[in-house]
């Protein structure tokens, strides 16, 4: 089998980072696009990690460990968001949340 | 380097990820989210560092995905059905703007003057250097992590309260 190397890493967090963006693009259900926003981070965290490895330095771990917290307050403030516009809208389809539209 | 464990878990990261953007059902889709970050965790450990991948279990796969699960059993949004609303060209065109952004960070990564020159030697990881570290370089983020925390709490609470003794 072939050698792993750092490339190896940075391809998965490429491709997994693309499906996420695939997924924003595609989906009309608001949490799906919010899951994979989840994922698009998930594959940065994974690039943090690789070089930190890469570069023999911890800073990349400490920044992720931030990544996660943010993340984590981002998810109860979309969700909260998520839940008060179901209420008004009785839908989450983010093709039917156009009040804006002029 | 553990060859196969990186493709095992590097495939069921991928396949979690399809899994998930292609799912009618939203249940499904967070389920394989779930799958997809303990793959992540997995690789965490592979790539030496150990704190990550807990945190990632605990945090990511536990507490993120549980609120997710709640909030789409709460609305009962699994049942909102169709990939696009937008005809077959959104559908071809997002999927052309993928493949772009693939190519456009391929070029990015893999020209070789991002990447950090390899050190020698492997550092130590344990989550107590992980904590000096943190707490000796990072501390006024960590303040403000805090602070941050906060905000989201009461912006949740404020969100979602009812107004005026209506029924929500």
């Amino acid at each position: 089998m072939l050698e792993v190397t750092t490339n190896h890493y940075i391809w998965l967090s490429i491709i997994l980072f693309s499906i996420g963006a695939l997924g924003v693009l595609l989906r009309r259900n608001a949490i799906i696009i919010f899951m994979s926003i989840e994922m698009m981070l998930n594959a940065a965290n994974l690039l943090f990690v690789t070089f930190s490895r890469q570069a023999g330095d911890l800073d990349g771990q400490v920044l992720v460990f931030f990544v996660i917290t943010v993340a984590a307050a981002e998810v109860a403030v979309g969700l909260a968001l998520i839940v008060t516009i179901f209420r008004t809208k009785r839908s989450i389809n983010i093709d039917e949340i156009n009040l804006m539209k002029g | 380097m553990s060859n196969p464990i990186f493709w095992l878990f590097a495939l069921v990261a991928v396949g979690a990820a399809i899994g998930m953007v292609t799912t009618p059902n939203a249940i499904h889709s967070a389920l394989f989210l779930v799958l997809n970050f303990a793959a992540i965790a997995a690789l965490y450990v592979l790539l030496n560092a150990p704190f990550i991948a807990v945190v990632q279990i605990t945090v990511y796969a536990g507490a993120i995905m549980v609120l997710f699960l709640f909030v789409i059993m709460l609305l009962g949004a699994e049942k909102l059905r169709g990939v696009s609303g937008g005809g077959t060209w959104q559908r071809g065109l997002a999927v052309i703007l993928a493949a772009v952004l693939i190519v456009a960070f391929a070029i990015t990564f893999l020209s070789g003057d991002v990447l950090p020159s390899a050190s020698s030697g492997t550092i130590d990881t344990s989550p107590t250097a992980l904590g000096l570290h943190l707490f000796e370089g990072y501390i006024l983020p960590f303040e403000i992590t805090g602070v941050l925390l906060l905000a989201a709490m009461i912006g949740v609470v404020i969100l979602n309260k009812s107004r005026g003794g209506e029924d929500a």
